[in-house]
Formats: structure tokens, C-alpha cells, sequence
């Protein structure tokens, strides 16, 4: 199916909201994405007055394939070995929800009319809100890529920004699928080296401190990801049970002629205004927490990626430093140890200074991040909360009743944001 | 909602405010409530009494079937009072804007303490005969309440006991208030005896809760886990109720059996119950065998009154099958969201603790806490009340099928009747033949026989009456009985949600506070 959207700036979920201090001298945005049978086409725009560009304006068509050939690029090269790179945007997946809509189009004659339309709709809306959190992600990386001083420099940025034609960058035959795999092997020996399992002695504090903290933090953060998805869908899944309620109920009502017939169609809308009310504390979970902690579960990966590197540089310097005392005790090739000796000191100096700041700028991200989502988590709820009565003066009752049901939530985040405003506010890193 | 209220019984059904309707003597005093069907008995009669005790002070009157008896109620009304408080709704003091669910206070419920000699009888939702029929009985005052579970014994063979106490004024039990020990097959026996004396007359006998073998293992295996606890409440609520409802119907309250089984402490132990007894299958080939023989009788339905309740009570059958298993798949859900979201408190906390931003940290811990408390509050309230609705729902399950039961018990007696005048119809061809055949001693025979048979069609035509038209009664009260419980639930329902906007208040009177601090800039 093929769906167009336009990723403007008001429809996007700012589901990151990396604070990037963008100048304006490279400016990318998706002004445009079409989803079409298994793939998604994004619409790179460029606006740019920096000389390495022909023109100021222009724009491309991507796939997911190429934003995943862009990032490996980086990683490889290893001028950037210091850096963190920006985590890779996530495969567009739209398979549980195609499935699902699926499963509707087939679905079973006891639904009424209202209650499919429901579920469509719900469905669909599913799909939209998919659709738009992926072209948020693939934006928000090549954003993070402009952003940098270093990164936005590089060659293959300006031909993936620039050049017009496809990158074909085909799928992965099978000697790159082999090399993927001992690449997983090796990142299992850098774990060990992270996890200090291989003895290696660090030499700065910050460091020190950095990696305890990234390893526990990263594994927190993926757990709190992994819990906050299933309140979400838990929320989601209550929402949609709604939807047969108030079929129920309004048919029971309609039948009914007596007293009871007002009580269940009155109480037929009012569980469907908390439906809808549900399903909208559901997307604002989803994205002020879920997929924050999602972003930066990936970049406290792509953190930890960055201390691997210099760990191996500090493994390949000390190698280095032995090599050179076996080369002076036994007097033969000591030139060439004494200068590839320097060499690992240099890599690894320049390493660990990069990474320093790279790790400082990570953190202050992080925390703007978190204060910022939180904080407007909380003023959606409020303003849940205070959901104006529609026109058609609904049963004062029901309007009670949602009042009182959306306070409950409020007041736990609202609190949350008050006090944070408080704390965070006085932070020096913010 | 405003628009479509149900016009009181007197006066006019301009809605008031309703904040100094609290207090639940203001509305009886104000309003004609006083039920006085016969000068002779000086309470009340008729009433279902156990309701007042119940609603002493609580704000529930339940509005009863005004539609038909509407002229009665006018025809009667010799003293027109002015309802100035005509309806009734549950608290809201704080709301400007009125209204839940508005009840017209039909009020027929007036505490019997206080029951001043008010104007005129004013008779409201029982139709004549009915009050008649019932004026010269007892008060129809009898509370139940079903207590204490206790497991007794050990391993298999160990049963839940609880405790049935019932406080009455009916004078037809020797005491007022007594209680008694009975376990769970006690009340199926109950059930058995009751559905054999009445079912086939046509009464709707309130059906038993369900046997539930895994539920019982688990409490006979010990586990003491919540669960098992919580089976035991959901079973002593459902007795609770069914006892209730047994008390509830006149014709059965009068049943000796019942009486025993409220009063005698010692009671014989029911065994034919059990599943795989004896007579347990025999109830299950019974079962089978009826289900066959109603797909084979064709009834010549001369009365359309029964043919559309009974289609009525399907479709009501079917719709409330549906909404039940919705309801049940809501209140699953919403235990499995309390239960992510604590875990995810849980794992925010410990993000908190790990976070390295001080104040960061304690933001994402208090985060963690308030959530999960506020939201555990809100899941259990919300859950509780939904269960109280589904529990509703399967009961009223239940009993649409004892009452499809009775109208396939009429089916089944005017089937009788239907063979009693065929066979009468052959024994007098076979009379006949005799007469050509001139057998002086076989006509004297067939002659008996065909008187028997008469006998039996005017048995069979009498029985065929007196079924329909217990029916009609019975089906009229179930209704009745249905709108109120069911308005009930949905009361309670909205109330509690009421309730818990009292608690939230508190964090509201805080939120300017905060306001406040962030205004003054941090």
C-alpha cells in the first residue's frame, strides 16, 4: 500500500528531540516519504552555502539500505574512531501491522458495522503513527550527522546528501554476512575487554567511572525500553477492548424499553470517550517515553562502542610498549617498535581526548533529552485533563467521569514535572 | 442525558441541584413514599425490604417498572404531592453540573422507622393482584449475608465452610437473627431441590454458582497464594447474591427446604452434586435427552406474548453473552497493565539510581514512584468495578437460561397435554370400534379408559394455564428485578469513579503550589 507522508515539522513526533545546535550552514530534513510494498523512499532535502556542494538546494531519494551503508561507513573509518557515532536508524517495520489489518479484512461476521470501522481506524492510525516514528528516525540521524563538526565533513555524507542517482547499495551476499558474523565475535571480545574481564588496567578516572556507569546504564535504560513498550501496547490493548463494549452496551441499549435503555447507551459513550482517551495516553507514552528510551538505549550503545575503541587502542599501545621492551632487551628492530610504539600512543591519546568530550556532550544531550520529554509528557496529560466538553452537551455524568479518570494519570507526571522543573532547572549542565 | 429522564411519577422533572439531597431524609420526607397497601398491615407490604436496610442512608433508589401501572398510580393518588426534589442522583457535590445517572426516585423504598402516615397510598410498580396476593402474607423483610470462609479438614477431602446469617422479621422462622454453618454442595442441594419442586410450574428458580473443580483444588491443595483467596471471595460473593435472589421471590421464600437450609444447623449432606455421581450424569443424559425432544416439538404457539419474550430473552441471551466475554477480556487486560506497570516503575527507578545527573536521578525515581502508585490506585479501582459488572453479566447469564428453561418446561407441558388428547382421541376410535365390534366387556374397558384420559386432558389444559400465566408473572418480576440490578451496578460503577476523584483532589490542591515554585524560576 502506498502511503505519503508529509514529515513537516508539526506531524513529526520529535520522539529524540536531540537537541542539535544547528547552524544554519547545513540544514537536512525528510520533506517527504512514500511507503510502497516492503520498502520506504525517503526524501532527502538539503539546503547548504557550504562550498563542498554544487548546489544550495536540492534533494534525493533514499532508502533505508543507503542511511544503513552511510553509518557502517563511519564506523569503519577510523578518523572517527574517537567519535560517537549517531546509532543507526532502525529498519522500517510495518510487518505486525500489515498483519493485523489483515487479520481485520478477513475478520469475523460477529463485529457490527461501527465496531470494524472502529478497528479500522484504530488500525490504520497504528500504521500512520509507524510511519511517521521511522522517517523521525532516519531524520534524526542524518540531523545528528549535520550537527557535528567532524562528522558532516565527511565524503560519503555529501555523495549520500548530493549525488542523484541510487547508491546501489545491494543487500548483503554471503561473505559480508560471514564478515558480520566475526564482527559479532570480535564485539564479544571487546566486551570482555569493556568488562574488564582482560585485565587491562585503565589508566584516567573518567574514564573509569564512564565505563562502569555506561555498562550499567545501558543496561537499565534497555530494560525500562523494554518495559515502557509493554505498558504502552498494555494501554493500547485496553483502548481497543473498549471498542466491543460499546458495541455491546449501545446494542443492548437500543433493544432495551425500558428505564435501562438511557443507563446502557449513556454508558455505552462514556466508554468510548475513555477509549479514546486511552488510546491517547497510549501514543503519548509511546512517544514522550518509550521512544525516547529507545533512542537513547542506541546511543548509550553507540557510547559504549566509542570506549571499545579506545580500550583496543589502549590494548594495541600496550602491546606496543611490551613490544618495544622485547625489541630493547634483545637489541633488534627496535626503530620500527619505537615508532609504531609512538604511533599506538598518539591514536590512543588522541582517542581518549576526543572521547572525552564526545562522552561530556553525550551526557548533557541525554539529560536536556529526558528533562524535555518528560516535561512535555506531562503537560499532555494536563491538558488531557482538562478536555473541554464537546458542543453537544454530553451527559454531565460521563464528562465527570472522564475528568476524574484522566486525574489519576495527570497527577503522578504533573507532579513528576513540577518537581523536575525544579531540579533540573538549577542543573549546571543545561 | 437531560433531555431524555424519565418524567416522575408526580410533579414535573425539572432537575434541581442536587447537593442537599445528601442527606437520605430529606428525600423521603419530601416525597410521597410511603407504601400502604392495606389499612390492616401497618408496614409496608410487599416490599423488598432487604433493600431498605441496605439503603438506609445510601442514595440508590432503584426506579421499578412505572410504564404499565402508570394510571394505576394516578387512578390512586388521592393527594397530589409536589416532588420538589424529584430526582435523585449520586453525590457530586462538587460539580456544578448535575447528574449521572438521574433515578426517579420511585421511592416506594421508605425506612420502615421512619415511615410517617404520609397522604395517600400511593401504589407504585405492583399491579393489583400482586399486591393483593401478597398483602395478607408476612413483611417481606429477610437479609442474607454469607461470611467467613473457613477451610475445614485436610488434603481432598477438606471444603470451604461459610457462614450464613440472616437477620428477619418474617414470622414464619423462629428466630430474628441466626446463622449457620454450609458448604458449597450444601447450597447446590439447595438449588437441586428447589429447581425440581418449581421449575416445571414455571418458576424461575434462581440458578446455583458454578462448580469450578480447578478453583477448588487449588484451595484443597493449600495454596495459599492470592488466587485461591481469591477464588473463595468470588465464590462467597456469588452465593451471597444467590441466596439473595432465592430470597428475593415469594413463592420460593415460603419453601420449607429453604427454610432448613437457613435455619437447621445440621444438614443433610447433599451428595447427589457432585459431577460424577450417579446422579450426576443422570442430570447430564436428562440434559441431553431435552435438548433433543425441544428441537422436536413443534408448539402451536396461540399466544404471540410468549413467542416474542422468548425471542426477546434470546437476543438478550446473545448480547449478553457478548458484552460478558468483552468485560472479562477488559478486566484481564487491565490486571496485565498493573502488572507491567509496576515492573516498569520498577525499572525506572533503577534507571534513576544509575543515572549519573543527580538531579536527574531523582527526578526519574520520583517519576517511578508516583506512577506506580497512582496508577496501581486508579488499575485496582477501575478493576474492582468491572469485575462487580462482569460478575453481574454471568449471573444474569445464568438466569436467562433458567428462564428458557421455563418456557421449555411450558413447551414441554403442553406437549403433554397435546398426548393426552391424541391418546384420548384414540382410545374413543377404539371405543368406537368396540361398539361395531359388539365386545360388551372391552367397550366397558375402553369406556374407563377413555374418562381417565379426559380426566387427564382437562389435568393436562389446567396445568397448561396455570404454567403460562405463572410465567407471565414470573417473567414480569424478572424484569423488574433486572432493571434495578443492572441500574445498580452502573450507580455503584460511576459512584466509585466519583470516589476517586475525592483522592485526587488532594494532589490538585497541591498542583498550584508547584506552579508557584516553577513561576518564581528555579
Amino acid at each position: 500500500m502506498e502511503t505519503h507522508a508529509e514529515a513537516g515539522k508539526e506531524g513529526k513526533p520529535s520522539c529524540a528531540s536531540v537537541d542539535l545546535q544547528g547552524d544554519s550552514s547545513l540544514q537536512v530534513e525528510i520533506s517527504d516519504a512514500v511507503s510502497e510494498r516492503d520498502k520506504v523512499k525517503f526524501t532527502v532535502q538539503t539546503k547548504s552555502c557550504l562550498p563542498y556542494f554544487a548546489r544550495t538546494e536540492f534533494s534525493v531519494v533514499r532508502q533505508h539500505e543507503e542511511f544503513i551503508w552511510l553509518h557502517d561507513a563511519y564506523v569503519e573509518n577510523e578518523e572517527y574512531a574517537g567519535l560517537i557515532i549517531p546509532p543507526a536508524p532502525p529498519r522500517p517495520d510495518f510487518e505486525a501491522s500489515r498483519e493485523k489489518l489483515q487479520k481485520l479484512g478477513e475478520g469475523d461476521s460477529s463485529v457490527t458495522r461501527e465496531e470494524f470501522a472502529k478497528m479500522k481506524q484504530e488500525l490504520e492510525a497504528e500504521y500512520l503513527a509507524i510511519f511517521k516514528k521511522t522517517v523521525a528516525m532516519h531524520e534524526v540521524f542524518l540531523q545528528r550527522l549535520a550537527a557535528h563538526p567532524t562528522l558532516r565533513r565527511d565524503h560519503n555524507f555529501f555523495v549520500f546528501l548530493e549525488y542523484g542517482q541510487d547508491l546501489s547499495v545491494r543487500g548483503k551476499n554471503r561473505k559480508e554476512l560471514l564478515g558480520g558474523f566475526l564482527r559479532n565475535i570480535v564485539k564479544s571480545a571487546d566486551e570482555a575487554l569493556i568488562t574488564g574481564m582482560s585485565g587491562l588496567k585503565e589508566v584516567d578516572d573518567f574514564f573509569e567511572h564512564e565505563r562502569t556507569f555506561l555498562l550499567e546504564y545501558h543496561t537499565r535504560i534497555r530494560d525500562a525500553c523494554l518495559r515502557a513498550d509493554r505498558v504502552m501496547r498494555a494501554h493500547k490493548c485496553l483502548a481497543d477492548d473498549y471498542i466491543p463494549i460499546s458495541a455491546a452496551l449501545s446494542s443492548l441499549g437500543t433493544q432495551e424499553v425500558n428505564q435501562l435503555r438511557t443507563s446502557f447507551l449513556k454508558l455505552a459513550e462514556l466508554f468510548e470517550r475513555l477509549r479514546k482517551l486511552e488510546g491517547r495516553v497510549a501514543s503519548d507514552e509511546d512517544l514522550k517515553l518509550s521512544d525516547m528510551l529507545r533512542y537513547y538505549m542506541r546511543d548509550s550503545q553507540a557510547a559504549k562502542d566509542l570506549l571499545y575503541r579506545r580500550l583496543r587502542a589502549l590494548a594495541d599501545y600496550e602491546n606496543a610498549n611490551k613490544a618495544l621492551d622485547k625489541a630493547r632487551t634483545r637489541n633488534r628492530e627496535v626503530r620500527p617498535a619505537e615508532s609504531h610504539q609512538q604511533l599506538c600512543c598518539q591514536r590512543f591519546e588522541r582517542l581518549s581526548d576526543s572521547a572525552k568530550q564526545e562522552l561530556m556532550d553525550f551526557k548533557s544531550r541525554r539529560v536536556s533529552s529526558f528533562r524535555k520529554n518528560l516535561i512535555e509528557l506531562a503537560e499532555l496529560e494536563l491538558k488531557h485533563a482538562k478536555v473541554s466538553p464537546p458542543t453537544s452537551l454530553p451527559p454531565p455524568g460521563t464528562r465527570v467521569c472522564v475528568h476524574v479518570w484522566m486525574c489519576t494519570r495527570v497527577c503522578a507526571h504533573v507532579g513528576v514535572c513540577m518537581y523536575m522543573r525544579a531540579c533540573v532547572g538549577e542543573s549546571s549542565l543545561s | 442525558m437531560a433531555a431524555e429522564r424519565e418524567p416522575p411519577p408526580l410533579g414535573d422533572g425539572k432537575p434541581t441541584d442536587f447537593e442537599d439531597l445528601e442527606d437520605g431524609e430529606d428525600l423521603f420526607t419530601s416525597t410521597v413514599s410511603t407504601l400502604e397497601s392495606s389499612p390492616s398491615s401497618p408496614e409496608p407490604a410487599s416490599l423488598p425490604a432487604e433493600d431498605i436496610s441496605a439503603n438506609s442512608n445510601g442514595p440508590k433508589p432503584t426506579e421499578v417498572g412505572l410504564d404499565d401501572d402508570r394510571e394505576d398510580l394516578f387512578a390512586e393518588a388521592t393527594e397530589e404531592v409536589s416532588l420538589d426534589s424529584p430526582e435523585r442522583e449520586p453525590i457530586l457535590s462538587s460539580e456544578p453540573s448535575p447528574a449521572i445517572t438521574p433515578v426517579t426516585p420511585t421511592t416506594l423504598i421508605a425506612p420502615r422507622i421512619e415511615s410517617k402516615s404520609m397522604s395517600a397510598p400511593v401504589i407504585f410498580d405492583r399491579s393489583r393482584e400482586e399486591i393483593e396476593e401478597e398483602a395478607n402474607g408476612d413483611i417481606f423483610d429477610i437479609e442474607i449475608g454469607v461470611s467467613d470462609p473457613e477451610k475445614v479438614g485436610d488434603g481432598m477431602n477438606a471444603y470451604m465452610a461459610y457462614r450464613v446469617t440472616t437477620k428477619t422479621s418474617l414470622s414464619m422462622f423462629s428466630k430474628s437473627e441466626f446463622s449457620v454453618k454450609r458448604r458449597f454442595s450444601d447450597f447446590l442441594g439447595l438449588h437441586s431441590k428447589l429447581a425440581s419442586k418449581y421449575l416445571h410450574v414455571g418458576y424461575i428458580v434462581p440458578p446455583a454458582p458454578e462448580k469450578s473443580i480447578v478453583g477448588m483444588t487449588k484451595v484443597k491443595v493449600g495454596k495459599e497464594d492470592s488466587s485461591s483467596t481469591e477464588f473463595v471471595e468470588k465464590r462467597r460473593a456469588a452465593l451471597e447474591r444467590y441466596l439473595q435472589r432465592t430470597v428475593k421471590h415469594p413463592t420460593l421464600l415460603q419453601d420449607p427446604d429453604l427454610r432448613q437450609f437457613l435455619e437447621s444447623s445440621e444438614l443433610p449432606r447433599a451428595v447427589n452434586t457432585q459431577a460424577l455421581s450417579g446422579a450426576g450424569i443422570l442430570r447430564m443424559v436428562n440434559k441431553a435427552a431435552d435438548a433433543v425432544n425441544k428441537m422436536t416439538i413443534k408448539m402451536n404457539e396461540s399466544d404471540a406474548w410468549f413467542e416474542e419474550k422468548q425471542q426477546q430473552f434470546e437476543n438478550l441471551d446473545q448480547q449478553l453473552r457478548k458484552l460478558h466475554a468483552s468485560v472479562e477480556a477488559l478486566v484481564c487486560h487491565r490486571k496485565e497493565l498493573s502488572a507491567n506497570t509496576a515492573a516498569f516503575a520498577k525499572s525506572a527507578a533503577m534507571l534513576g539510581n544509575s543515572e549519573d545527573h543527580t538531579a536527574l536521578s531523582r527526578a526519574l525515581s520520583q517519576l517511578a514512584e508516583v506512577e506506580e502508585k497512582i496508577d496501581q490506585l486508579h488499575q485496582e479501582q477501575a478493576f474492582a468495578d468491572f469485575y462487580m459488572f462482569s460478575e453481574l453479566l454471568s449471573d444474569y447469564i445464568r438466569l436467562i437460561a433458567a428462564v428458557k428453561g421455563v418456557f421449555d418446561h411450558r413447551m414441554k407441558c403442553w406437549q403433554k397435554w397435546e398426548d393426552a388428547q391424541i391418546t384420548l382421541l384414540k382410545k374413543r376410535e377404539a371405543e368406537a370400534k368396540m361398539m361395531v365390534a359388539n365386545k360388551p366387556d372391552k367397550i366397558q374397558q375402553a369406556k374407563n379408559e377413555i374418562r381417565e384420559w379426559e380426566a387427564k386432558v382437562q389435568q393436562g389444559e389446567r396445568d397448561f394455564e396455570q404454567i403460562s400465566k405463572t410465567i407471565r408473572k414470573e417473567v414480569g418480576r424478572f424484569e423488574k428485578e433486572r432493571v434495578k440490578d443492572f441500574k445498580t451496578v452502573i450507580i455503584k460503577y460511576l459512584e466509585s469513579l466519583v470516589q476517586t476523584q475525592q483522592q485526587v483532589k488532594f494532589v490538585f490542591g497541591i498542583l498550584p503550589y508547584f506552579k508557584k515554585i516553577n513561576e518564581l524560576g528555579f
